[in-house]
């Protein structure tokens, strides 16, 4: 029997020694992996039906839900860990891992006033304009701390368009119409092992529902936040634009310096109706693990859009340069005629990392188009896949797909692998695949350097000349952001 | 300005410069002509500090300082130049954006304050102008699908935009047409001043006659076998190398 430890838990490792550690690493060192000191319940080790029960519980989840979860609980018991992607990893322990932390607190925020200053602290350290006041950036950011929603900000003036913007377990109580219709409407809890398990645990995420005709003034925003010691975090992510919507949804995340691995198995799900648009941008940025490959987070995530509604686009670009392994395909099923799904990324494998990642563009509408846009950096001993599926249905008459996915090699020991794979049943359709794989030219970084610019410029300058494309897809302050942590993740890999 | 006493350089293990000796100075143009792979280029890549060439022996002060001593931006930044024989592609970093980064480093090294965009603007247009270079050269990616006399002009007017007191020429004029040749020797012209100095590195008299040298050089198996002033690349392109070979060849047998 699994019971809640009410009593604090206050991690071991963070004391004062430790954050002198941490401020002596050097600059090539994650800069984010700073433990939190703050109090929070955390669940004991393990999974069985009673925690998945007292998950739901403890969120005052309706019955509906509860029965929701224990279907999918039941559904992943039957199910088994898959074993295709290129990442190589010792066994999990599902039993070994703890499914719920949050940060102990009052049981409901009203405003920012009553968070806990610790946890402010954190995300100002994360450079997370959360208090209000410093929102003029526009940003509307929702906090996922562990598990739990922390904050979201502007919720007042979206609301005065119509907007939802909140956690998960909020709408689930307040808008359980939304939740009852599109919840699981796209990565059903049968989808596979690590959504199973999702469905199962999930703790919080974000909501957002864009009604009808509405173009939200504002880019929403999500940071995630990994603090507890061998807790999985489990969010879920729902997003809806009704007809002639549009929002831009960003989401970022980073986690502390931990020894062992932590799993993150996340599922984000979006619906476009009618010409509605939905932009999701990602800068992944888990800790990826020490220059040996030890510990890291295990990024495995599914996340899937559905444009259900004719002239409707969705667009994944991420930016993955954290974790020790990542493993997603940020996938788009074009329903409605002439929906567009675009994909575009850009994934950093450096030391030990290993990312096994790409997209599927599923064609089921007439005239309905997507682009692929791939960038693999390998460095190190980094391994990376780019794993892509363009499936042409039969009704998807003059469908067209094109895919460019390039790779670029830092180092002798790094790989870089490109696995498409192209399903066609309409005759009339167009699918084009170009791919590249360069090494970084010693030619290209010493001819900069015979202008007068380092080395470690000149890496930077070609890198992010490399992943242009993909990060002109990005809004500008994230753009910036992105850079900067490419820059921050090759240090000192070549030369 | 430059002075080079004893430069002996390895590539892949295999000894390619032999003893080079080579002062320069400030004011001087010296032309260096020789055959293919005789090692000129090798010569340009190790004065600019090309880690894939070893010096072995030998040793070079640029204006009294110990030039192989500096790593290749340093050098870049203490006013070397090289407008390279096969200028390199950069995907995805525009000529300015190239530039602007380049320039402020220079300055930056140098104490300078960095350029405002519009010091910048007026800077890139002034100097295209004199190369006549097409605007949209400037905005695209770094060589990327340039032309080959294209991407030679590029390095000249890299060479005006970044102002640096000594400039090497690999074989800027292979691959110019007639018009071009001639505008990229006025460019040279016009930057040519007391101050500076060049080493050209051509096949070519005709160049000679629109940059014209002080001293002409041959390069022979890594090895200056011939100096003298602008006549004697007339009297190459009338003869030839072989007279000059079997004149070491001689001298070497005493
Ligand atoms: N990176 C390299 N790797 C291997 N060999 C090299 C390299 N660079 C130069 N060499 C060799 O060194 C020798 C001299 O080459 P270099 O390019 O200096 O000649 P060059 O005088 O510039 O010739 P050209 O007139 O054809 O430009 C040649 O035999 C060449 O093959
Ligand atoms: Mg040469």
């Amino acid at each position: 029997m699994n019971e809640i430890e009410e009593n604090k838990i206050i991690s071991e490792d963070t004391n004062s020694d430790d954050m002198k550690v941490l401020g002596d690493l050097t600059s090539s060192e994650y800069k984010w992996g700073f433990i939190t000191d703050i109090e929070s319940e955390t669940a004991a080790k393990g999974l069985n039906e009673d925690v998945v029960r007292m998950i739901s519980k403890k969120k005052n989840e309706p019955e509906w839900m509860t029965e929701w979860r224990l279907k999918a609980f039941r559904y992943w018991q039957k199910m088994e860990e898959p074993t295709w992607p290129n990442v190589h990893y010792p066994k999990i322990d599902f039993q070994d891992i703890s499914y719920y932390s949050a940060p102990k607190q009052k049981p409901k925020l009203n405003s920012l006033e009553e968070v806990d200053p610790e946890l402010l602290k954190t995300f100002e350290k994360l450079g997370i304009p959360l208090e209000e006041q410093k929102l003029l950036s526009g940003v509307a950011v929702d906090a996922v701390f562990d598990s739990v929603s922390v904050a979201t900000t502007f919720r007042e003036s979206l609301k005065e368009k119509g907007i939802i913007f909140c956690s998960i377990s909020e709408a689930i109580k307040e808008h359980p119409e939304l939740i009852k219709k599109y919840l699981g409407s796209v990565v059903p809890y049968t989808d596979n092992f690590y959504a199973s398990l999702n469905a199962a645990v999930f703790s919080d995420g974000s909501f957002v529902w864009i009604p009808k005709g509405v173009r939200c003034p504002m880019e929403l925003s999500t940071y995630f936040r990994i603090n507890s010691q061998e807790t999985g975090q489990f969010e879920r992510t729902l997003i809806i634009a009704e007809e002639g919507a549009y929002v831009s949804y960003l989401e970022g995340c980073t986690a502390p310096i931990r020894d062992n691995n932590q799993l993150h198995a996340a599922v984000v799900e979006l619906v476009t109706l009618d010409d509605a648009e939905i932009k999701y941008s990602t800068v992944q940025n888990w800790y990826p693990g020490d220059k040996e490959g030890k510990g890291g987070i295990y990024n495995f995530v599914t996340k899937r859009g559905a444009c259900r509604g004719k002239n409707s686009k969705i667009s994944w670009t991420q930016v993955e340069t954290g974790s020790a392994i990542t493993w997603k395909y940020p996938s788009c099923i074009l329903q409605g005629d002439n929906s567009i799904g675009e994909f575009y990324s850009v994934a950093v494998t450096n030391n030990y990392q290993q990312a096994d990642t790409g997209t599927k563009m599923i064609h089921l509408g007439k005239n309905t188009k997507s682009t692929v846009v791939s960038k693999g950096i390998s460095a190190g001993y980094g391994n990376n896949s780019y794993r892509g599926l363009i499936r042409i249905g039969k009704n998807a008459e003059g469908a067209r797909n094109y895919t460019q996915c390039d790779s670029m090699l830092m180092s002798d020991k790094c790989g870089a692998h490109t696995f498409p794979y192209i399903e066609v049943e309409n005759e009339s359709s167009k699918v084009e695949h170009e791919a590249t794989t360069s090494k970084i030219g010693e030619d290209q970084i010493f001819y900069l350097n015979q202008r007068g610019i380092s080395t470690e410029d000149a890496v930077n300058m070609i890198v992010n000349g490399f992943c242009k494309e993909v990060f002109k897809e990005l809004p500008m302050e994230f753009a910036v952001e992105a850079q900067k942590l490419l820059a921050i993740s090759l240090e000192g890999s070549v030369g | 300005m430059l002075s080079i006493k004893n430069l002996y350089a390895n590539v892949d293990g295999k000894e390619i410069l032999k003893g080079i000796n080579l002062e320069i100075k400030a004011g001087e143009v010296h032309a260096i002509m020789g055959p293919n792979g005789s090692g000129k280029s090798t010569l340009a890549n190790v004065l600019t500090g090309n880690k894939n060439y070893e010096v072995t022996n030998g040793n070079v002060l640029f204006e009294g300082r110990d030039l192989l001593d500096m790593d290749p931006e340093t050098r870049a930044r203490e006013g070397m130049f090289l407008a390279f024989q096969y200028p390199i592609e950069i995907p995805g970093i525009s000529n300015a954006t190239f530039l602007k980064t380049a320039l402020n480093e220079i300055r930056k090294y140098n104490n300078l304050s960095e350029l405002t965009s519009t010091e910048f603007l007026d800077r890139i247009k002034d100097k295209a102008k004199i190369l006549g270079l097409d605007d949209t050269l400037i905005s695209r990616a770094v060589n990327v699908g340039f032309s080959g006399g294209e991407k030679k002009r590029n390095e000249i007017f890299q060479m005006l935009m970044l102002e640096p007191k000594f400039v090497l020429l690999d074989e800027t004029d292979s691959g110019l047409d007639i018009d071009a040749l001639r505008i990229v020797s006025s460019g040279v012209n016009i930057y040519r001043n007391p101050n500076n100095a060049f080493l050209v590195v051509t096949h070519y008299q005709r160049l000679l006659n629109y940059i014209q040298p002080d001293y002409v050089h041959v390069l022979y198996k890594g090895k200056i076998i011939k100096s003298g002033g602008k006549e004697l690349a007339l009297e190459l392109e009338e003869k030839g190398y072989d007279w000059i070979k079997s004149e070491e060849l001689e001298t070497e047998k005493v």
